[in-house]
């Protein structure tokens, strides 16, 4: 089969620095974040006094005289000690995050990589760590640990670590099974030379966004317990500094400011270098702006009456990363089969979801399309009433048949309520429909599935429950996205059976999307065939198998009829 | 259903269990001062051992955590070792009044945290944006700096509300929805940010999922599918930020008691952490560690009930 030439997910190898230091909002965090560091790492180089020389003429005093930001209840240096309290802060900060790290990552990787009984332990020891009142857990363990503001971030190091741990055991469960860690193993790669390898670096930039994180979680809990006090009175913190502004708030109110606004600023840089750095990977899908549709030339509807049920013109679609479908022209007939064909990635979907109206966020139908339904336009329709065609005239069966229901809702209800939306049928009635249509659907106890969870049923019920769904409305045109595809080759063909005979009862048109010529032989009465976002040959179903026009199409047939198997049941696992 | 409940059950007594032994044997392996701290200097070494001996502190660690245990199990947590209160008795005086203030915040922060966190998924845009900007900052700010900032703009500046002090409900439900205003606002304003933040990015992932184009391709009403399918989805993770919060809640009033000068089980245990008062510390983390227990339990039953594939889970 051509769906075998599964594109591999290759890590990328470049690092993720270079495109961040791109990002304008990572490089102000980061250069906040250097300043701050520098400033408390050279406190005793660049602090212009002692941050334990007390002036009695200072006390409470506002700024000038020497002291930059004035003096606090001892007449101490504001500015000194802001600048010392640094080194102090972030040390513990530091050890915080690295005790979590250390133990959260390590645990993370060998739990996901080896799970069973490892991974199960550990899980139960992240819960019990999570459902820890943290801070009245380090106030309760503060003698015990030796009064010392460290040994506590150690101990809040240790109480951060499952944030670590599961971030790192869920990226390292999906990638265990992915190709290219599959080839590391069977080319006789060791265990913790895999997971040096190729693991760690998938995880490494989620785990510096949770470090930045966890980094100013811990400058604030640590000055938290500075500011209750928990601390060496002899070492300037910001978390002390608050605490001593906070007991002369009446005579020096400004005092406030300084180690909040340090604490604040420090922060708020670790976050938005976490969040710039996530967005750089992510690159999330915004929108861009598309040519207005009105500025095209809008074409007369021609006369309904030749018209097919479905015209597609000219149809492309475009998202941020790049357009997907390039000018498709596709016709589907009253009553007929259309079938879809092509390679993943081909744009197939694509084009069935815009006759939807249902692109996924970021996607949309460019200018110059054109998509008549019944000689109606549907690219420039509005939204509620592209909706009123939508389960009433234009049904949708989806692939995933699990995925397609809703878990919270039992089977019996997601009929109900599309019914009832779309014909306006009483409750008892619409419910007497929805059983109708399970038994018609062939599912043996139609009473027992629609009182039962989507979870309580199996996959080949599930579709059959969601192509019940899609005929319900009785509509013209069925559009099916690899109706089949992820079920078992056992169920393939009773699901295809009852769409063929759905089909012919209803008088439906049906558009099957389908990378399968196995299907396209057993149910299409014509074929289009696509690559690359465009439609490359359209045909009756007999000629085009007999004599094929298009090389691709060449190729995707003999691929087909050397394994003849439709699918086996290995690919439906990472279909 | 029952098993399901039945099973966290379970696990919430092995969690109690585990956390308190933990923490009994760090808080009690170090325990050698407290003699000397409650006799004084002057004290003989034959005084300290006899008050080692009064106190307990001369037997093995795991008698110690057996005796402790036993009592606990009868709902006695011991007598402080400062001010000879039973601890039971200490924690049911301020218990009330920290939960007062922590129950107020959670349900602020669950009611904003929904309205902004759905509003700023579905419409997106500025209203986005903000609560973006907004999370950030309620992260930065420390609860406790805010709550100082608060107290110097409307107390001691404009003198609107009262700085410092707790009125008890039944002297006067004025006063104490009062007292209770800026100590909560200074809570909710932190945990609100970071929980929107969650719930949004909850919903968008709801609306990402198939089932809900499935739904849209059924012509369903779009109201339906937010206000129905969608939030009904986007409820478990919800709850779970709202559980985490709860807890966060618990350690940020400890904190903020002592700006406003609340007699909560904030400043008790302030104190028994700076005196080294074991049995109070030991009962305040067992107090709030089934407190957390329960809750979580009600949280898991809650998202059982609103989506029944979690029971199986």
């Amino acid at each position: 089969m051509t769906d075998t030439a599964v594109t591999t997910n290759l890590p990328v190898r470049r690092g993720f620095l270079k495109p961040v230091l791109r990002n304008p909002l990572a490089v102000a965090a980061l250069t906040v974040l250097t300043i701050i560091v520098l400033a408390s790492v050279l406190a005793p180089l660049i602090a212009p006094n002692s941050p334990s020389a007390l002036r009695l003429d200072k006390i409470n005093a506002g700024p000038g005289g020497g002291y930059l930001l004035g003096g606090d209840s001892a007449g101490r240096d504001i500015f000194s000690r802001l600048l010392h309290a640094g080194r102090n802060t972030l040390t513990g900060a530091l050890i915080a995050v690295s005790v979590a790290l250390v133990l959260g990552v390590v645990s993370g990787l060998l739990g996901g990589y080896y799970g069973r009984l490892l991974d199960g332990l550990l899980g139960w020891g992240a819960n019990l760590l999570m459902a820890l009142p943290t801070m009245i857990v380090l106030l309760a363990l503060f003698q015990a640990l030796g009064s010392s503001i460290y040994l506590a971030m150690v101990a809040f190091g240790v109480m951060l670590s499952p944030g670590f741990y599961r971030l790192v055991r869920s990226q390292v469960m999906t990638v265990k099974h992915e190709l290219y860690v599959d080839a590391a193993r069977v080319s006789g790669l060791s265990d913790p030379r895999i997971i040096g390898r190729h693991i760690l670096l998938v995880v490494r930039a989620p785990v510096v966004i949770q470090a930045s994180v966890v980094a100013g979680i811990a400058i604030v809990v640590q000055s938290g317990l500075e500011f209750l006090g928990l601390g060496d009175p002899g070492t300037p913190t910001w978390g002390g500094m608050l605490q001593d502004a906070f007991t002369n708030i009446y005579t020096s109110p400004v005092a406030i400011w300084w180690p909040g606004m340090t604490i604040a600023l420090t922060v708020a840089s670790l976050v938005l270098l976490g969040n710039a750095i996530r967005d750089v990977i992510q690159r999330t899908d915004r929108p861009r702006r598309l040519p207005r549709l009105a500025a095209q030339p809008v074409p007369e509807p021609p006369d309904a009456l030749d018209l097919p049920l479905l015209r597609i013109r000219n149809l492309s679609v475009g998202y941020p990363s790049g357009d997907v479908v390039h000018g498709v022209d596709l016709d589907v007939r009253k009553g007929e089969v259309m079938g879809l064909v092509g390679e993943s990635g081909s744009g197939k979907t694509q084009t069935a979801f815009s006759v939807l109206g249902l692109l996924p966020p970021g996607g949309t139908v460019l200018g110059s399309s054109s998509i008549l339904f019944d000689g109606r336009e549907l690219v420039r329709l509005p939204e509620p009433e592209r909706r009123a065609l939508r389960g009433k005239r234009i049904g949708y069966i989806p692939q995933e048949p699990m995925s397609n229901l809703d878990p919270c809702f039992r089977v019996g209800e997601q009929l109900v309520e599309p019914l009832r939306a779309v014909s306006g049928l009483s409750k008892q009635a619409a419910a007497a429909e929805a059983l109708n249509l399970l038994e018609r659907v062939g599912i043996p106890e139609p009473r027992r599935t629609f009182a039962a969870y989507p979870h309580e049923i199996s996959g080949g019920m599930a579709q059959r429950v969601l192509i019940a769904g899609a005929v319900s409305g009785k509509p013209d045109l069925l559009i099916a996205d690899e109706p089949t595809t992820a079920l078992d080759v056992t169920v393939q063909a009773d699901v295809l059976d009852l769409l063929r005979g759905l089909q012919t009862e209803f008088g439906m048109a049906m558009l099957l999307v389908t990378h399968n010529f196995g299907v396209v032989a057993d149910i299409c009465d014509r074929v289009a065939v696509m690559q690359n976002g465009r439609i490359v040959e359209v045909d009756d179903v007999r000629p085009l198998f007999a004599n094929p026009q298009h090389p691709y199409t060449k190729t995707l047939l003999d691929s087909t009829l050397e394994d003849s198997a439709p699918r086996t049941g290995l690919e439906v696992n990472h279909a | 259903m029952i098993r399901f409940i039945g099973r966290r059950l379970v696990a919430c007594a092995v969690l109690v269990v585990m956390i308190a032994t933990i923490t009994f044997l760090l808080a009690f392996s170090s325990t050698g001062n407290v003699a000397r701290n409650l006799l004084g200097e002057s004290a003989t070494p034959d005084q300290l051992a006899a008050k080692n001996a009064e106190l307990g502190l001369d037997r093995p660690l795991l008698a110690q955590f057996g005796a402790w245990a036993e009592h606990v199990v009868r709902g006695d947590l011991g007598i402080s070792w400062f001010t000879n209160e039973p601890v039971a008795q200490a924690i049911a005086n301020r218990l009330p009044v920290t939960l007062s203030m922590v129950v107020f915040a959670v349900t602020l922060t669950a009611l904003i945290s929904v309205g902004l966190g759905v509003a700023a998924a579905v419409r997106g845009g500025w209203l986005d944006r903000v609560i973006q900007v907004l999370s950030v900052a309620g992260f930065a700010l420390p609860n406790f700096w805010v709550a100082l900032v608060l107290v110097l703009f409307l107390s001691v500046t404009l003198g609107l509300l009262p700085a410092t002090g707790y009125v008890p409900l039944s002297q006067s439900p004025g006063a104490w929805a009062a007292a209770l205003v800026l100590p909560v606002t200074s809570l909710v304003i932190g945990s609100t940010a970071s929980a929107a933040q969650q719930v949004r990015g909850a919903v968008i992932d709801v609306l990402r999922q198939d089932f809900i184009r499935t739904l849209r391709a059924r012509g369903i009403n779009p109201r339906s599918v937010l206000f129905r399918h969608a939030l009904r989805n986007a409820a478990t993770p919800a709850l779970t930020v709202l559980s985490l919060q709860f807890i966060a809640l618990l350690g940020g009033a400890v904190v903020i008691e002592k700006v406003f000068a609340i007699p909560g089980l904030g400043s008790l245990t302030i104190n028994a952490a700076l005196q080294g008062d074991v049995p109070v510390l030991m009962g305040v983390v067992v107090t709030l560690v089934v407190l957390v227990v329960i809750v979580n339990l009600v949280i898991d039953i809650v998202s059982g009930w609103v989506n029944p594939k979690v029971r199986v889970q």
